[in-house]
């Protein structure tokens, strides 16, 4: 008797909690353009993200009232992406920026069934009707942190704390290590792959042992402030990547290589507005205003830095070209002739080492 | 590689094996009780989110150590609860706990995700730090490295020279004979599972606030259930343990390394190397009863009824 | 008797079996009230919370498809566990032997991949199969060879599947064409499920776990086998009285998982994965333990309870997007729910009584 009353009792329980989880509450829909943004880490207060979120909080702020956007942050790459992008399209999200490379395959399985939605895909290489590509020239500036780095060293040991071999990232280490050269001949560059995007815990260790192996420089291609942090701690010079750093390594930070959303986004929202959008591969740099230098400490010499903000000038205005030959390849094999310079396709396929660097790219 | 290197080496290595020391630690004891606890990883993310708050807030490391143990602490209660008060299975509890650790400390986190802590300082002992090599191999650790050794020597002294130790390697051998002889089988199981708690919280303080002072999501990143293999890798062993920690932290470190100096190794082959190692250790003993006996707690695993005495 | 709060327990008589039903209820219940403090505390309307996270990931159908492609690999793997799990044999591997599962499926779909036959997706499920059981079979050998606890080696084996799949995909497996990104080429049509449902993802995977569903329910309940299973697990001398062969129940035991573990593996690879990556599963082989517990190891229970547990998930993406709510609320939920579903079988042996309350004859 006793347990048909607790039966009773629980069951009466139960249904009256999936009724009151069962409220509807319809999201009431606005005329502004709707704008999704996925990302691949936490936002936190500098980093890949971060950069990505300054973008989008200035869209917000240059379109006001003709835009809304929503952020999903931390989604993974893979299967997962492809649920987070196809809930943005379908609760009414017009034009959506997927940030991470390994969105890419999920991105256009999206875009497949959302005809009329528009995405835009940051760092990959398939594009469709209604997908586009962008991302940044970051050669560009990593060419101008080499110059810095080939004068402050002193054990001429760079070190570099790498995610994954892809092109973008290779073709990073090897401006940085043109640029070094180009100051000071005898630079090597120590390169370790951590396998993630983000991940304090490795970066740290990777960077410590590039400075236990006698590295007194450490830049890096990943997200977090660890390497930073960590070249604070241990005494050497660290150049970070995507945001200033310098609050992270008041004495290590000389400067960083970051990347600018704020017009790229505005743009490609107001286009959208308009109706003129299309599918691009966009590929900006300092010319357009998509990668700045963070000041640049004190600690480097008024000649560096004026050689640093000549040679940027020189980029901008398309007189230099950071892959200018003569180029030479890690096995001593010229892969840029003297007097010409890489093409963009050439770049985009970047798979070797130049000289200067040590090791293999894994394969 | 010179001989600068290798110091390097061997010091990022103690640093990297010191939060298994202190997770692996607590959980032998546990184990040593007969309680097999699986919610190591959980209980040190919530140790770790706990004393990175608290060092956030106050700067104050002491501070921040207490309420990573305690937090530590309280996850285990509540397993200590469901395991032995109400005589839940000890796996399956130990995996719930996992994962609402997981869970739990990445929403205790989120306003500090990426928030950068100064770390800890190492200590500089005058003369003795200065020693070439042997001062920087043994005397210029931060203060929770020398926490854990200490720890581990009063670990040792407490399971074979005291007589409380024995008797809680007594329950974890036969509870009933414990029970027959007037202990308090679950009183002492609550301890052995409190103690676990509070060493794997001190072990993820140490991982958020000392060795990568930032906090990121899941970021003691797998080390709880290399603490697990730890234990079965040592047989149960204090000594062992340390000795454990070391090599299995420095496999990561090695990691690195060898890569910086142009070896070409998959990553992953020297990551499996642990697991692999602990596999062989586990057949090793097993393989004969007396073996096993001597090594393994007899009752691990196995939930306790009173009344069935 | 142990512990002595304000009531007193005492063993019931005769187990309450009616208990083992109503505790899932009695803990999703007691979750959802949990739910209700965790989202007032957090500031959120709970009506409005429950329904972002319970009602709108399920409200169309397409959420209806996603739910059931969520919980597909957990039923099919809950059943495989729930039989060794019956037999007291405890596998917490099946992360590892999905993993296994879709590095030999994968392996299939890879090295055939210019075939268009009909027949590589059956093999490719033939071969995962005998991956997760292979896998499986490590722990089980161990075991019955060497006395080693499979609870031990089976979580050990995790990481080194894990690993090994990470393996292949950073070596030999990456897609000459992926531009050094660690991720296979995209599987050709022959080595993908069919789409059953136009507009959904929903795969013809899922059929594979329903069946295991119905299989399941057989071999546990109406054979011979599974009641031997069931007899061993609750006394080992019992069963080896009645002349049942241990060492066999532990073979199966283990085996039936890793087939189930494989068999997802596969199906999540040639279904909305579409290739190999390095992870392959966010988890599926821990969280199938709990939905094998929560659903009594019962294969209708498993059935329901892995539509619980795939609403959580896909409540925790819903309720990021559409209530900024942390999605690290999906890891609070199925945690306790478990908790309180363990806490609630309590009662299946024990009774509380209050102290002041006279005894009374009967149950």
């Amino acid at each position: 008797m006793k347990e048909s009353r607790l039966i009773k009792t629980v069951l009466f329980i139960s249904v009256m909690a999936f009724i009151v989880a069962g409220f509807a509450f319809p999201v009431s829909a606005k005329g502004k353009l709707k704008v999704g943004f996925v990302y691949v880490s936490p936002i936190g207060d500098a980093g890949w993200t971060f950069q990505h979120d300054l973008g989008r909080i200035a869209l917000e702020k240059n379109l006001g009232d003709n835009v809304a956007t929503k952020y999903i942050e931390n989604v993974p790459e893979g299967a997962e992406a492809e649920r987070v992008i196809r809930d943005l399209a379908k609760s009414g999200h017009d034009l959506i920026f997927t940030t991470s490379f390994g969105y890419m395959n999920p991105t256009l399985k999206v875009a497949k069934l959302f005809p009329k939605k528009m995405f835009e895909h940051s760092t990959g290489y398939k594009r469709s009707k209604n997908v586009g590509t962008y991302m940044c020239r970051f050669y560009e500036g990593r060419y101008l942190t080499g110059i810095i780095a080939g004068k402050m060293t002193k054990s001429n040991t760079l070190g570099y704390v790498a995610a994954f071999p892809i092109p973008e990232v290779i073709r990073g280490i090897n401006a940085f290590t043109l640029g070094a050269k180009s100051v000071n001949p005898d630079i090597k560059v120590k390169v370790i792959w951590i396998n993630s995007w983000f991940d304090p815990g490795k970066e740290r260790e990777a960077s410590e042992a590039l400075i236990d192996q006698g590295v007194d420089i450490v830049t890096h291609h990943t997200d977090s402030t660890a390497p930073t942090m960590t070249a604070e701690e241990k005494g050497v010079f660290a150049i970070a990547y995507h945001s200033d750093m310098s609050k992270y390594g008041a004495n290590a930070h000389l400067t960083a290589t970051t990347h600018v959303w704020d017009k790229y986004y505005t743009k490609v929202a107001k286009d959208v507005l308009s109706g003129t959008w299309k599918s691009e591969a966009v590929w900006g740099g300092i010319k357009e205003g998509m990668i700045k230098l963070a000041p640049i400490s004190k600690k480097v010499p008024a000649d560096v830095v004026a050689l640093v903000k000549k040679t940027e000038k020189m980029i901008s205005d398309g007189s230099f070209h950071p892959f200018h030959g003569p180029v030479k390849s890690q096995d001593g094999k010229v892969v840029v002739e003297p007097g010409k310079s890489l093409t963009d396709q050439d770049l985009l396929n970047m798979n070797y080492y130049v000289e200067g660097v040590l090791g293999n790219i894994p394969h | 590689m010179s001989a600068d290197t290798i110091l390097n080496i061997l010091v990022a290595t103690i640093a990297a094996g010191t939060p298994l020391v202190y997770a692996a630690l607590g959980e032998l004891v546990t184990e040593k009780s007969g309680v097999l606890n699986l919610g190591v990883e959980g209980m040190m993310l919530v140790g770790a989110i706990s004393g990175f708050i608290t060092m956030a807030k106050t700067g104050s490391l002491f501070l921040a150590v207490v309420c990573g143990m305690t937090a530590g602490a309280l996850m285990s209660l509540v397993f200590a609860i469901l395991t032995l008060y109400l005589m839940a299975n000890q796996v399956a509890s130990g995996l719930a706990l996992t994962i609402f650790g997981i869970g739990l400390s990445a929403f205790m986190g989120i306003k500090y995700t990426s928030v950068a802590l100064n770390g800890v300082p190492e200590l500089h002992i005058p003369i003795l730090s200065d020693i070439p090599i042997l001062g920087r191999l043994v005397f210029s650790y931060d203060i929770l490295i020398y926490l854990s050794l200490l720890i581990l020597a009063g670990v040792a002294w407490f399971l074979y020279k005291t007589r409380a130790g024995t008797i809680l390697r007594a329950i974890g051998e036969s509870p009933k004979s414990g029970h027959a002889l007037g202990f308090s089988v679950i009183g002492i199981r609550y301890l052995a599972v409190l103690f676990g708690g509070a060493m794997a919280g001190i072990g993820g303080v140490y991982v958020a606030v000392a060795y990568t002072p930032m906090w990121v999501e899941g970021m003691v990143a797998g080390r709880g259930w290399v603490a697990i293999a730890l234990v079965v890798f040592a047989t149960w062993r204090p000594l062992r343990v340390m000795v454990g920690a070391y090599l299995f932290g420095g496999v990561t470190i090695a990691q690195f390394h060898i890569q910086g100096l142009g070896i070409e190794i998959p990553s992953q082959f020297l990551s499996m190397l642990p697991y692999l190692a602990t596999i062989a250790v586990l057949v090793i003993i097993s393989r004969d009863k007396n073996t096993i006996r001597v090594n393994s707690p007899a009752s691990l695993g196995i939930t306790y009824h009173p009344e069935n005495n | 008797m142990g512990v002595k709060l304000l009531f007193k327990v005492e063993p019931r008589p005769v187990p309450l079996k009616k208990m083992r039903y109503l505790s899932p209820l009695i803990a999703a219940v007691m979750m959802l009230f949990s739910g209700l403090i965790i989202f007032s505390m957090l500031g959120k309307n709970p009506a409005i919370a429950f329904h972002a996270f319970f009602i709108e990931p399920v409200n169309d159908f397409y959420g209806l498809g996603e739910l059931i492609i969520k919980a597909s690999p957990l039923m099919l793997i809950g059943v495989g566990l729930a039989i060794g799990f019956r037999a007291n044999i405890w596998n917490i591997g099946a992360e590892g032997q999905l993993a296994m599962g879709a590095v030999f499926g994968g392996g299939i779909a890879l090295y055939f991949n210019e075939s268009t036959s009909g027949f590589v997706l059956p093999a490719m499920f033939i071969a995962g199969a005998v991956g997760g059981m292979l896998w499986a079979s490590i722990p089980a050998f161990l075991k019955t060879r060497f006395n080693a606890n499979e609870i031990l080696v089976s979580l050990m084996l995790n990481y080194v599947a894990i690993l090994f799949l990470s393996l292949l995909i950073h070596g030999p497996w990456k897609d000459p064409q992926g531009y050094g990104f660690p991720q296979s080429i995209l599987f050709s049509d022959s080595a993908l499920l069919p789409v059953l449902i136009e507009g959904t993802r929903l795969h013809a995977g899922v059929i594979i776990s329903f069946a295991a569903i119905g299989v399941g329910w057989i071999f546990l309940l109406r054979s011979f086998l599974g009641y031997q299973l069931q007899v061993s697990g609750l006394a080992i001398n019992a069963a080896s009285y009645a002349g049942f062969k241990y060492k066999k129940m532990i073979w199966i035991g283990l085996l039936a998982g890793g087939l189930a573990a494989g068999l997802a593996g596969v199906s999540e690879i040639a279904g909305p994965i579409g290739q190999l990556l390095p992870s392959v599963s966010p988890g599926y082989g821990f969280a199938a333990i709990i939905v094998a517990y929560v659903g009594r190891l019962h294969p209708g229970g498993i059935f329901l309870s892995s539509l619980l547990m795939a609403l959580l998930y896909l409540g925790g993406e819903s309720g990021q997007m559409n209530l900024d709510l942390p999605s690290a609320v999906t890891g609070i939920f199925q945690g306790m729910l478990l908790f309180y579903l363990l806490a609630a079988d309590f009662l299946i042996n024990f009774r509380f009584r209050w102290k002041s309350i006279p005894l009374r004859q009967g149950i």
